[in-house]
């Protein structure tokens, strides 16, 4: 499922020597030597977002995706994920968010003020928290909702379908099903296949998880995975579930309070004892008392 | 008896379909913007003063075409002017520009096109038909304006509905009606579909203006008409085609069939003068239901998984 050359001989070697040298302080010289490196597909540089031309709510958040990976982005509830990646797709402005600092470059080309459509149209297209099926359209019109931006033809988008429900037989299935009436599970199938459909390079996919029993949140991730694989098309998953999320990623950004507070190979991070303690719920040992958080509040390293 | 109530019958339902064409505009840009456009009925005269002025000028179905045209560019103007500063307002807000803009075209109506009451001639003989003359005596009298009027009706129905079915503009005004935000992640503009829905109910205002113009003349009075869709919509419910047809010609024959029938009663039992029934049938039926199914009988159906 997840990589296995990573999990053994990397892990090991973060675990041995905290801090591990893949996990890198999230602001300082490294985000800027490689941020405007042509292998990445998105590279979001120092961005500020604020809400109501008041509230700031990212503080700062910079993250590469490098073409044809999975990144993931975690944090807890309220952390910006869902912000970053509205920022990314441009869907702030209706919501009377506005980036107000910093670069978003996409596939070589800053697009910032893009309308989402067109960032659609330049193969750049989110997957909204919560799936977001359009309830009345039936399975099949809501994947063909996912076309709307293409230019090139009844056949191709024919063929597209199928290619959809290749990957999801169950969509296939239940095609000429009310969406609104479907599980949640094939809303959310329905939901990345509508994206698909637009033909992306990349796809900003927000907690695909949410509400889905264990091994539908399974099947889904193997299925961003072999489409990760087969068709190129790269990830940026913004998730709580940690554990899941770490084991289909190659790479990931913890984000707390609107900054990015560690970053690394996903191995290195699902071995790091802080993200172990707090995201994973794994602790070494016996439980911690409260008075050691301060040990953590120690590590977030962009206080320095 | 039977006579005389099927003849209102008819004429109430005729009445009916013209209720319905103005609702219907009402709808479509609720459906697909969440907007509760009172300008409306100010479309409808707008539509009505501009094929009345270029017919004119013009043979009527050219007229039609740049009345088309005119309401395109209106439809444009809205959007960009208005629609697209206020995105992501309260509805409160975006209700209370409509207003703005429903006061704005009945003035600027009359600023670009005149005041005067003008006539729109469809070429659809006045003569009354009679019908059944061998069923009831004297028959039972139908206005032929009022057939052409459910026929056009009819096929604009017809043809809304396929081009909401089947066309990629048509499922994407669908996909924003049901989910705007998720719409836009899609990759569907809402500038545009906003254009396209204020468009096509600028095109369904040239229709209903255009029968009632033939009717009663172009004049400012035809802008209150959107008052009698108000009933409509609440009793077809506000997000639905079949709901306006059918709402109002539930309101065209209510009304009508009241006036006969209730006003009688009325003035036997009460003693009261019984008129004007019309007048506020249509409102206190929209009432009652108000009560007993505010979602109309044909609203969207609020879907909720257990």
């Amino acid at each position: 499922m997840s990589n296995p050359a990573n999990t053994d001989g990397k892990a090991k070697e973060a675990a041995a020597t905290p801090p591990p040298s893949d996990i890198s302080a999230a602001d300082g010289g490294v985000r800027a030597s490689h941020s405007l490196d042509a292998a990445n597909i998105l590279s979001v540089n120092n961005i500020e977002v604020v809400y109501n031309h008041v509230i700031l709510v990212l503080k700062g958040v910079s993250l590469d995706v490098p073409r044809g990976r999975i990144v993931a982005l975690l944090g807890a509830n309220g952390a910006g994920k869902t912000t970053t990646l509205k920022a990314i797709s441009n869907l702030l402005q209706s919501e009377r968010g506005e980036v107000t600092k910093g670069a978003i470059m996409f596939d070589g080309a800053e697009v910032h003020s893009l309308s989402p459509n067109e960032l659609v149209r330049r193969g750049c297209i989110q997957v909204m928290e919560g799936r977001r099926c359009f309830a009345h359209l039936t399975i099949e019109e809501n994947l063909l909702t996912g076309a709307f931006t293409r230019r090139d033809g009844a056949a191709a988008i024919r063929r597209d379908l199928d290619l959809v429900y290749g990957y999801f037989p169950r969509l296939k299935e239940r095609r000429s099903a009310t969406a609104g009436y479907t599980s949640g599970g094939e809303q959310q199938m329905c939901a990345v296949g509508r994206a698909l459909m637009s033909r992306p390079k990349m796809i900003l996919l927000d907690e695909p998880s949410m509400g889905l029993a264990p091994q539908i949140v399974e099947e889904i991730f193997d299925i961003v995975k072999n489409l990760n694989e087969k068709e190129g098309v790269s990830f940026l998953l913004a998730e709580q579930n940690t554990h899941m999320a770490l084991k289909y990623a190659g790479y990931g950004y913890i984000l707390e309070n609107g900054r990015v507070v560690m970053d690394g190979k996903a191995s290195a991070l699902a071995e790091n004892e802080d993200v172990k303690e707090f995201y994973l719920g794994i602790a070494e040992g016996k439980r911690k008392s409260f008075r050691n958080v301060k040990h953590y509040k120690r590590r977030k390293r962009w206080l320095a | 008896m039977l006579g005389p109530i099927l003849e209102t019958l008819i004429g109430g339902l005729l009445t009916g379909v013209l209720y319905a064409l103005v609702a219907l505009g009402f709808v479509l840009i609720f459906k697909a913007s969440g907007v509760f456009n009172f300008a409306q009925g100010a479309m409808v005269l707008f539509a009505a003063l501009s094929v009345a002025r270029l017919s004119e000028k013009f043979p009527l179905p050219i007229a039609i075409v740049l009345a088309i045209g005119v309401m395109i560019v209106l439809a444009y103007a809205i959007e960009f002017l208005v629609l697209r500063r206020l995105v992501n307002q309260e509805g409160i807000v975006l209700f209370m520009s409509t207003l703005g803009v429903a006061y704005f075209l009945e003035g600027f109506g009359q600023t670009l096109w005149g005041s005067d009451i003008y006539k729109i001639d469809l070429g659809i003989s006045k003569n009354p038909i009679f019908l059944f003359e061998s069923v009831f005596p004297g028959g039972i009298l139908i206005d032929p304006e009022e057939v052409a009027a459910a026929v056009i009706c009819a096929i604009l129905v017809t043809v809304l509905a396929v081009f909401f079915q089947v066309t990629r503009v048509g499922r994407a005004l669908r996909a924003v009606a049901d989910d705007h935000q998720a719409a836009q992640s899609v990759g569907i503009p809402l500038n545009y579909i906003w254009l396209v829905v204020w468009a096509t109910s600028g095109i369904v205002a040239i229709a209903a203006g255009m029968i009632w113009g033939s009717k009663l003349g172009v004049q400012f009075s035809i802008s209150l008409v959107a008052l009698k869709a108000l009933p409509v919509l609440i009793l077809g419910g506000l997000t639905s085609i079949p709901g306006a047809i059918v709402g109002g010609l539930i309101i065209g024959a209510g009304e009508k069939l009241a006036e006969i029938l209730l006003g009688p009663l009325l003035i036997r039992w009460f003693d009261l003068a019984g008129g004007g029934i019309e007048n506020w049938f249509a409102y206190v039926l929209a009432l009652l239901f108000l009560l007993v199914r505010p979602q109309g009988l044909f609203g969207e159906r609020i879907i909720e998984r257990i």
